[in-house]
């Protein structure tokens, strides 16, 4: 039988040492760990300084405002501190092992004790492991069930909720309401629950409601209806935006949701209910928007015009935001949308209407008269 | 004093691996069978939820005749492979050659079927969805025999020009292999669509 | 004792013209050069996604840049994942197996060579099949032409309606081939585990390597082929008319979602498993101990393949799947951390009581462990259906999988390019350029992967080509996106690296490690023949048994 050969390593190769790490130079380890810390903390102090938590401009996980997000928060900070525990553990293990054990160079030729394994160790580190998982799931599954399988109390307001590329449609069939993009609904007090039960559907692609400060998202897939509810313990705006990717604009898909007291939300409801302004001053402008093609994909509640590929228009002028979020509602990104949508949404569906600078201003002045 | 081991190991007195053949071969079949039961998952999952147009209880015949005619193809050419073997060339060609009539046949009455479906009860794969879900499984299957007949055939050649002996007879059995596979497809097949699905 | 070198001595030969030398590694079946083809192939794709992402990072610098269109970003990230998975981590990975696995097992190669080159060729064409879209697609209203629909390719945006023109094609297709070819290098590496063992080399004799390589190929075989189904059906929809995602004829959108990621789970456990290989051949020889706990690190193994396949619908829980679904599928997302974190504690475990020597591969290995650490209980989060919720398709989610990916594959990768280079070119990479890629990768890795966590927390989604401001998320996007441009240049040192040392490199000789498997016993780079004789083994460390004669591994298995 024919041996291997085999070339016994050197530790020399071509008279040049092999340098290990632990033997650079203690400057250059300092330097280097100045360096990191410096930036490290420009970081976190450029950060702080920031706008954040919770409305009119937040949207962090760990600011909730309703039963959903917050028991969500309270189960995420229970998994953070037990994955935080296992972490300082397995990593004080490592960073010991790798000091304790490095290499010196006056161990040169000789091998450490050739350890195959330990029965009792492993199976130590096996038990522990099964016990948090099972920990961590039953925790989980209480939350899950406590939001998914919650019925629907009496008083609750019902919003249909249709996902378009790239706005929203909410309808509020018990209220005969139709509106777009930004969602009115009252505020819950946590005695005398009303919270709002969405239901999700969708005209195209697959789209998902998220805001954090309210609650888990839930996706918005055609022919698959799902149902989500939340209940708002503090009045404010919470913002969010879709987030499933739908398309082109999925990033300026923004949602908007204004939480009511209920005297404001009764208000508004009133408003809602009510048929477009009829405002014969602008005439001319709804002539322009009657004729032109906008009334085939716009509806605009007692006139002819009932399309319903784009946002209702009816009380557009209720809304603080354009275009699902993407611009505020002001004159003139009203009539930069009407002139070029995609000079504020390149990739949105509506064509650019090609007016004429007159028509384009008359109907401009018919929109704004649609509160 | 501790002995010092034979530092170069003795060969085992006998070391036999599986055939390379047989392995891959059925390496293959598990890849292919996971592929058909996304298929049979997908017919399942669609099963009754056609919005329009032509049922399965409306328009399927069990295609009893033809199925015969493939698992007998099955039989035939495992006795094809034992012949060969045990070296006994013209037994070998003849149920070689009948296996491929057998699949042939049973292609043949897939596409009378088809032909049926299409023009006297107006079912396409653009249908509805038992018409899509029905001619992937059924049309991906068909594919699966296909290839496996020109596989059959490529060999019936080298057979019939004498180059088939006994030497080849491993490959002959991977070749079989995968023939049965396409048979259990075909029993998984024929229970979902014209027994569970009607 | 007389020995017999295992090589035999090399006869003089002249210079072969260039051309032959192209002609010969285009028609190769030899395992060793189509190895080295997947790893170059890999490394190509690894630099053009990496521009990829820059780009992506530069334009998601501001809130509200423009940089980039949305049509080019949304292809750009794409683009981005698609190549990652499928044309560089899958190819070096499946190049590694091929290089080493006939080593390590003692075989001439493969066992079925032609098979093998063809795979490879397979996985070339759909890698060329895919960037071939930038040229022959056209895409929403004839503008654009690279696939945008990402890379999970959700129904029904890939309809026709949705994504009409041929760029979702070119993603279906291209896919689909060089599938085909992993399904037929899967196929090969069964079979040579199997049925190609050197004399003596039971399966538990096998190197950790090989065991490993054996369960992600069987992984291969069970999940490819339903993405390869699901492909087809897409085509179906796309050019037949069919009905399987269209959800206007009662097709369901959730059906696509499952497909995908029954495939999509065990194809990133196909990813991590070949690297958990390489941090169990390296980190032993690195600690100068035999691995901790052989038989459990095959067991566990082999148990993440099997419950890696019951995890899958944790990419869904959005979707709207009812509470016991939810539950269910935290159930098992949680216990596959189980056989995983075993694997770390294992490797700890080695490492105790060791003799630790901190060179380059080593470096690779600790940073593996502390960022595959991390990104584990990252997924433990996103296991738990209800913190997922607020979790799932957030920048949370990004920063996980790139963790896994990026702080796990591509640091066992380099591992294993800086362990087994002086095997494959005969020559040492140099430690000084590795040290500095090293520590600037892992600095750049870093402060993108660290910091990009925060605005997932921040209600921050993914797939957007731009941003509100005044959410919190602009500082960290800024030093995320400078974090990503100081991993480009760690790359570059790499690349350095590569071609300086293959030129200039120190002489490695057969074993610069001291190392203990069989690809160790043959020259550097070895021959064609790999061993000139059939070797003979007796225990998983055959090269230890022969330097230390007096205490042998086969004493004690």
């Amino acid at each position: 039988m024919r041996s291997l050969m085999i070339e016994r390593p050197s530790e020399v190769r071509n008279g040049r040492r092999e340098m290990s790490l632990l033997k650079m130079k203690v400057s250059t380890l300092r330097f280097l760990a100045q360096t990191v810390l410096l930036l490290f903390w420009s970081a976190m102090a450029a950060w702080a300084s920031e706008p954040k938590g919770s409305s009119p401009n937040g949207t962090n996980i760990f600011a909730p405002a309703s039963s959903a997000a917050k028991s969500i928060a309270g189960l995420s900070v229970f998994v953070l501190v037990i994955t935080g525990i296992i972490f300082v553990v397995v990593f004080g293990l490592l960073v010991y092992s790798l000091v304790k054990f490095r290499g010196r160079s006056t161990d040169a030729g000789r091998e450490p004790a050739q350890v195959y394994g330990s029965t009792q160790i492993e199976l130590a580190w096996t038990i522990i492991p099964i016990l948090i998982v099972v920990v961590l799931f039953l925790a989980t599954a209480r939350v899950i069930h406590a939001i998914q399988d919650a019925p629907e109390p009496p008083g609750a307001v019902d919003v249909t909720v249709i996902g378009h590329q790239y706005w929203w449609e909410y309808r509020y069939p018990k209220l005969g309401i139709v509106t777009a993009n930004e969602l009115h609904i009252p505020v819950s007090d946590p005695s005398h629950p009303t919270p709002t039960f969405l239901q999700l559907l969708s005209a195209d692609t697959d789209h998902s409601f998220w805001v954090p400060e309210l609650g888990g998202k839930t996706d918005l897939i055609p022919n698959h209806p799902n149902r989500m509810w939340i209940d708002p313990q503090r009045s404010g705006i919470f913002l969010g935006q879709c987030a499933q990717y739908c398309g082109v604009q999925h990033a300026k898909m923004l949602l908007r949701v204004s939480v009511d007291s209920p005297e404001d939300f009764a208000s508004w409801v009133r408003d809602q209910q009510q048929p477009a302004v009829q405002d014969a001053s602008v005439a001319a402008g709804r002539r322009v928007f009657e004729n032109n093609a906008c009334m085939n994909c716009h509806a605009v509640a007692g006139t002819p015009a009932n399309g319903r590929f784009g946002p209702d228009l009816t009380h557009l002028m209720s809304r603080a935001t354009i275009a699902a979020g993407a611009a505020e509602n002001t004159h003139d990104n009203l009539r930069l949308w009407v002139q070029d949508p995609s000079a504020i949404k390149p990739g949105s569906l509506m064509p650019a209407m090609k007016l004429t600078d007159a028509d384009l201003d008359a109907v401009v002045s018919y929109m704004e008269t649609l509160r | 004093m501790s002995a010092i081991a034979n530092p170069i190991p003795q060969a085992p007195a006998t070391w036999r691996l599986p055939d390379r053949g047989k392995v891959a071969m059925a390496s293959l079949i598990v890849a292919e069978s996971a592929i058909f039961t996304i298929f049979v998952v997908a017919y399942l999952f669609y099963l009754g939820k056609s919005l329009t147009g032509p049922t399965p209880r409306e328009v399927l015949e069990t295609p009893i005749f033809y199925t015969i005619c493939l698992l007998s193809s099955s039989l035939t050419i495992h006795l094809a492979a034992k012949s060969l073997a045990r070296g006994i060339g013209f037994a070998f060609l003849g149920l070689w050659l009948l296996t491929i009539a057998l699949g042939g046949l049973f292609l043949y009455g897939t596409a009378q079927e088809w032909r049926r479906l299409i023009y006297e009860h107006g079912l396409t794969i653009s249908t509805n969805l038992f018409g899509t879900t029905y001619y992937s499984l059924v049309g991906l299957h068909a594919f699966h025999v296909t290839a496996g007949l020109i596989m059959l055939l490529t060999v019936a050649v080298f057979g019939l020009y004498g180059r088939v002996g006994v030497k080849q007879s491993g490959h002959i059995e991977v070749l079989s292999m995968y023939w049965h596979f396409v048979d259990v497809v075909w029993v998984v097949v024929f229970t979902v669509v014209y027994v569970l699905g009607r | 004792m007389s020995s017999n070198a295992i090589t035999i001595p090399r006869v003089q030969i002249d210079e072969k013209p260039w051309v032959d030398t192209l002609h010969e590694w285009v028609t190769t079946v030899d395992h060793k050069q189509l190895g080295v083809l997947y790893i170059l192939y890999a490394l190509l794709f690894l630099v053009i996604a990496g521009v990829e992402a820059l780009l992506i990072r530069i334009q998601l610098m501001f809130p509200h840049n423009h940089f980039v269109s949305p049509e080019v970003f949304n292809r750009l990230f794409t683009m981005h994942g698609t190549t990652m998975v499928f044309f560089m981590g899958m190819p070096i990975l499946f190049g590694f197996a091929n290089y080493l696995v006939p080593l390590m097992i003692g075989a001439r190669d493969m066992a079925f060579p032609r098979l093998n080159a063809f795979s490879f060729w397979l996985s070339a064409l759909g890698g060329f099949l895919f960037y071939f879209s930038l040229v022959g697609a056209n895409g929403l209203y004839g503008a654009g032409n690279a696939p945008d629909v990402g890379w999970w390719a959700y129904a029904p945006l890939t309809a026709r309606a949705f994504s009409p023109g041929h760029s979702t094609d070119y993603w279906a297709l291209a896919l689909l081939v060089s599938g085909f070819g992993s399904i037929g290098t899967a196929i090969n590496i069964i079979a040579t585990i199997l049925c190609m063992r050197c004399p003596g080399m039971k399966l538990s004799r096998m190197p950790l390597l090989v065991w490993l390589n054996l369960v992600m190929a069987g992984m291969v075989l069970i999940s490819v082929s339903p993405l390869s189904a699901a492909q087809i059906m897409l085509v179906i929809d796309r050019y037949l008319g069919g009905h399987f995602f269209d959800a206007q004829a009662g097709g369901s959108a959730v059906l696509w979602m499952h497909f995908f990621w029954i495939f999509g789970h065990p194809e990133v456990y196909i990813l991590i498993i070949p690297c958990f290989a390489f941090m169990s051949e390296i980190i032993p020889v690195f600690s100068r101990k035999p691995i901790f706990g052989y038989p459990v690190m095959v067991a566990a193994t082999v148990c993440i393949g099997f419950v890696s396949m019951s995890v899958w619908a944790h990419h869904m829980f959005s979707v709207g799947m009812n509470s016991y679904a939810n539950s269910f599928f935290t159930l098992t997302t949680m216990a596959v951390g189980v056989p995983t974190g075993i694997k770390i504690f294992n490797w700890i475990g080695t490492m105790w009581g060791g003799r630790i020597q901190f060179k380059v591969p080593m470096l690779f290995c600790i940073a593996f462990l502390f960022q595959f650490l991390i990104a584990g209980l990252t997924g433990v989060m996103l296991g738990s259906a209800a913190f997922a919720s607020q979790l799932t398709l957030s920048y949370f989610v990004v920063a996980h999988f790139h963790y896994t990916l990026v702080g796990g594959v591509v640091f066992a990768v380099f591992a294993a390019i800086y362990y087994w280079y002086p095997k494959i070119t005969g020559r040492m990479l140099n430690e000084t350029l590795g040290k500095w890629h090293f520590w600037l990768f892992v600095i750049g890795f870093h402060l993108t992967f660290d910091l990009m966590h925060v605005p997932g927390l921040l209600g921050m989604p993914r797939r957007i080509y731009t941003y509100e401001p005044g959410r919190g998320w602009d500082t960290l996007n800024l030093l995320i996106s400078i974090g990503a441009f100081i991993q480009a240049i760690a790359i570059l040192l790499f690349v350095a690296n590569l071609l300086i040392s293959y030129f200039k490199g120190d002489k490695a000789g057969n074993d610069p490690w001291d190392a203990w498997t069989l690809e160790w016993a043959t020259s550097s780079p070895p021959p064609p023949y790999n061993f000139a004789s059939v070797p003979v083994v007796a225990s998983r460390r055959p090269l230890w048994d022969l330097k230390h004669p007096e205490d042998p591994d086969s004493l004690y298995e």
